[in-house]
């Protein structure tokens, strides 16, 4: 399998005024084409920080974080976050918001006409054609959220970066969302690392979940194989005991080996 | 608890609407006429009130004050001919106000062209804020009539001095609220336009200005308030046809009703122009959310 995000001995520090706080140490993380890696922990773990990395908004203090075999410097269009929050830019229509980055990502080398016809696909991918002249205030959260997903996917990127991007939803969106992800990336092949809290996510959608443990100095606790067969159903995964028992050991590593030290 | 007297409530309702029909049906004639009424009487009272009032301490000081009827009589006649000209130094209100709005839109035009493009370097390069802290908090809070002797000195004529004066003392509140505005813009709009990589341009134009307007705009608006404040003040001490200058003349001839008559007009302008920005800035806001 091509090696296709390698983190190697990566530490993360911020200097602020009380002095030195480590966020990460020791991460060893590699990711493959075509996979989708989950990591999940307790607030605090840094998990956002590890993809921040692999995104480029943060550069490591120690260790090597490479994409493509090559050193990460910044971010870029090969690495598409799809950010929490879902950062459109409200003075943009939906179509507007993922033109910016087809435009930016395709515009050297193709015509208006071929810039215009990714942009329609990418939003038709997420079956939001119908809203393309609507500004993100005018449609639903779940709607931002999948403009957000096709902003992505619209710039082809090598990684999908995904910062918990179903937390701000209600449960039923969030689960049709992740039945529409399944089926985007399964149709894409997309490499795909998803920062999540949810347990339940985690296993439906994932090839591997990374546990991290309890920061400061948070690292890699354990990283769970997710060997479920796809396409993934998850009416049928609720009563499967392999389900149930890789639900149990994230669970496991979260709320026994890995317990907050201090509920909040 | 709360469902039980709910419960009363609408049973209340009900039977009001059965024993008393008329009104139930009046409703939705009496409810824009309510809404007319929440939003005009309460401005007619306090105008009323103010004519009041002023009739009173007209009446208290003796003559000396004019009452708003003898002043109502005095604007009529004014503003019957508002463009004669008798002469550089009696002309009328109409080209009053026209003057000094011109030196109000000259200073403050200048100040928009130097204040905004400033303040956007001083909320994007923290470097250039740094620079900048000390020598604008040391000036703004200087009274804008103290530059008047600098711009007689370097311009050598009353005109071009009180736009100096206009310039400097609007120029403040644009180039701070500008770069608060591009300070204030989210980190996600940036990190955005960092995994795009997007060209410092782009980012100009796609995120900044369309995330600062706003307060770019709030900065504009305060700005006018300060010009059309200061001119008045300015025009007093430079002469020239312009309001503060025809009050000042109006003091010496002792014709206290046209003073009165230019406070208003003064006011209403300011009013006016304040509107048009609130407008204008109404217009350029977005649905945000945030």
């Amino acid at each position: 399998m091509e090696r296709y995000v390698e983190l190697d001995q990566v530490g993360m520090h911020f200097d602020g005024k009380k002095g030195r706080f480590v966020a990460l140490k020791d991460v060893n993380l590699t990711i493959a084409r075509g996979e989708f890696v989950s990591l999940i922990g307790h607030s605090g773990c840094g998990k956002s920080t590890v993809l921040n990395l692999i995104a480029g908004l943060l550069l490591p203090t120690d260790g090597i974080a490479l994409a493509n075999g090559r050193e990460i410097a910044g971010p870029g269009p090969d690495r598409a976050v799809v950010f929490q929050n879902h950062s459109l830019l409200p003075w943009l229509s939906c179509w507007g918001n993922v033109h910016l980055a087809v435009e930016r990502v395709f515009g050297a080398r193709e015509t208006l006409a071929q810039l215009a016809e990714r942009t329609d696909a990418a939003l038709a991918l997420v079956g939001l054609s119908h809203a393309r002249d609507k500004h993100p205030h005018e449609v639903s959260g779940g709607m931002k959220q999948r403009v957000g997903i096709a902003r992505a996917l619209a710039m082809a990127p090598k990684v999908l970066l995904l910062d918990e991007p179903f937390g701000a939803l209600d449960a039923l969106t969030r689960a049709h969302l992740q039945d529409e992800l399944m089926g985007i990336v399964a149709n894409t092949g997309s490499t795909v690392v998803m920062v999540t809290h949810d347990v339940d996510e985690a296993v439906l959608l994932s090839d591997r979940i990374v546990m991290m443990s309890n920061g400061p100095a948070a690292t890699i606790g354990d990283i769970l194989e997710v060997p479920l067969a796809r396409p993934r159903d998850r009416l049928a995964l609720a009563a499967d005991p392999e389900y149930q028992r890789l639900r149990a050991e994230v669970l496991d590593f979260l709320y026994r080996r890995h317990a907050r030290p201090e509920a909040a | 608890m709360m469902s039980k007297t709910l419960d009363i409530r609408v049973a209340r309702g009900k039977a009001a609407r059965r024993s008393l029909p008329l009104p139930a049906l009046l409703e939705p004639l009496r409810s824009p006429f309510v809404a007319v009424t929440r939003t005009l009487v309460p401005p007619a009272l306090g105008i009323v009130a103010f004519l009041l009032l002023w009739v009173l301490v007209a009446q208290g000081s003796g003559g000396s004050l004019p009452g708003p009827v003898s002043t109502w009589r005095a604007a009529v006649l004014l503003f019957a001919d508002p463009f004669y000209q008798n002469g550089p130094n009696d002309q009328g209100i109409g080209w009053n106000v026209l003057m000094s709005l011109g030196r109000v839109g000259a200073g403050f035009g200048l100040a928009a062209l130097v204040g905004i493009p400033l303040g956007f370097m001083i909320g994007r390069f923290d470097f250039l804020a740094r620079m900048s802290a000390p020598v604008i908090s040391l000036l703004r809070p200087v009274s804008p009539l103290a530059w008047l002797p600098i711009g007689l000195l370097v311009f050598k004529a009353a005109g071009p001095a009180s736009i100096w004066v206009i310039f400097i003392s609007s120029i403040w509140p644009m180039i701070l609220n500008t770069a608060a505005g591009v300070r204030a813009v989210p980190q996600d709009y940036l990190n955005v336009a960092r995994v795009l990589r997007l060209s410092e341009w782009k980012v100009f134009t796609v995120i900044l200005l369309p995330a600062a307007l706003p307060a770019m705009l709030t900065g504009v608006r305060l700005a006018v308030g300060v010009a059309w404040l200061v001119i008045v003040a300015a025009e007093m001490l430079t002469g020239g046809v312009g309001l503060g200058f025809w009050v000042w003349d109006e003091w010496n001839n002792l014709n206290v009703e046209h003073i009165i008559i230019a406070i208003f007009v003064v006011g209403i302008v300011g009013l006016m122009l304040e509107q048009a920005l609130v407008w204008l800035a109404r217009k350029a806001s977005f649905g945000e959310e945030h």
